[in-house]
């Protein structure tokens, strides 16, 4: 058990009405072991300053609202215990980053939505079959082969982290990319070459440079930085291939 | 309520910011002198072609103390690139053996044991020749 009975966070404020540039703002808060960050952004928004801004909703690592940067480390500020940090002083919280900041700890979002949507992460066929046909069967090692890319909660964490996002703002990303990966690897699916064009353009694949740290910070285990170099592997063969065999770039490509 | 967000500026020290990125860094760096070593092994090549006296030229200019220093720092860039490299490999070659993924551990100790079975065939061709 230990004996300490307030923690010191610092969160970074940013009021865009009054701010010309963040600042942080030190809170004294209570602390119980069994808090999480999140918990402590909870307390300081009931007790001390109600107009602290901050997104949240499951508190239990679903939905992917509270991804944060706490101490220089991406985090789902659910799980992250206030325990971990004892000892080390203040508690920094920080927005996700890469992101423009729009209040205090909400970044905005809409740039990764664009990016989301243009990788078409939806299942593509050449010619949809009729209901009555049935469904599309899939083998359980079908289905291992991609299910851990669809664990994704597009909590950000994976964008913050990465420095080429920060680079090149726009760099498709991570999270997008896996999720491409993910329906590209679906035996259902039938639109990699559909989504190449999005996928293999400069700001795809080819901007990730295998920092790797996308996959390090994954609280879902969703291997984004895999998955983009997989894709670099098939893009490769592509253009060796479409450079072999005449015609093939052109027609004639189905799901391989 | 008017919205003005706040875009952060990327820092040219982004990269010392935590020990991750730096050892990143680092391995980037290696490439540098992973093609630097290949260009001198190229020129080497090149000098052989050209007779037994451009090949002495050659060897006594790599046993210069600076060409020795390069050769060592080369090295050990070098092993840092491989290693690193093994290490991340198994994220970009995801294996299923029966119902489950392969774990990281056979694919690196595969790579460590053909990095081995391929120096041993070198330096045993270079004995033998």
């Amino acid at each position: 058990m230990s004996n300490t009975t307030t923690v010191t966070l610092e969160v970074l404020r940013y009021d865009p009405e009054r701010d010309q540039e963040p600042r942080f703002q030190s809170f004294e808060v209570p602390y119980d072991e069994d808090w999480v960050v999140l918990d402590a952004l909870n307390w300081i928004k009931d007790n001390a300053d109600s107009s602290l801004t901050y997104r949240w909703s499951c508190h239990m690592a679903v939905c992917g609202s509270c991804g944060m940067v706490v101490n220089g480390e991406e985090k789902l500020t659910c799980k992250a215990f206030l325990r971990d940090y004892l000892g080390r002083g203040p508690i920094r919280v920080e927005p996700l980053r890469n992101f423009p900041i729009e209040r205090d700890l909400v970044v905005d979002m809409e740039g990764f939505m664009a990016k989301l949507e243009s990788v078409k992460p939806w299942i593509i066929r050449e010619e949809e079959k009729p209901v009555e046909d049935g469904e599309y069967i899939q083998l359980p090692k079908q289905l291992k082969r991609f299910k851990h890319h669809t664990l994704c909660i597009n909590c950000l964490l994976c964008y913050s982290a990465c420095p080429q996002v920060g680079l090149n703002p726009g760099f498709i990303g991570p999270a997008a990319l896996a999720l491409a990966h993910r329906y590209n690897l679906d035996s259902r699916d039938q639109g990699r070459h559909e989504r190449q064009e999005v996928t293999g353009s400069a700001d795809g694949v080819w901007e990730c440079t295998f920092v790797s740290a996308c996959s390090e910070v994954c609280p879902k285990h969703v291997e984004p930085g895999g998955a983009i170099q997989e894709q670099k592997i098939a893009n490769s063969v592509d253009w060796f291939l479409d450079h072999l065999i005449p015609g093939r770039s052109n027609a004639g490509r189905t799901k391989e | 309520m008017s919205r003005r967000p706040y875009t952060p500026k990327m820092t040219y020290g982004w990269w010392l910011d935590r020990p991750f990125y730096t050892r990143y860094m680092i391995r980037e760096l290696s490439s540098a002198f992973v093609t630097a070593y290949s260009g001198l092994l190229i020129i080497g090549l090149w000098r052989l072609a050209e007779g037994e006296a451009a090949w002495n030229g050659y060897v006594s200019a790599l046993s210069h103390p600076a060409a020795l220093v390069f050769q060592g720092v080369a090295l050990l860039f070098a092993l840092y690139h491989t290693v690193t490299w093994f290490a991340v490999t198994p994220r970009t070659t995801p294996v299923i053996v029966g119902e489950d993924f392969l774990p990281p551990q056979p694919v690196i100790i595969a790579q460590y044991a053909a990095w081995i079975f391929a120096s041993a065939v070198i330096i045993g061709a270079a004995l033998w020749f």
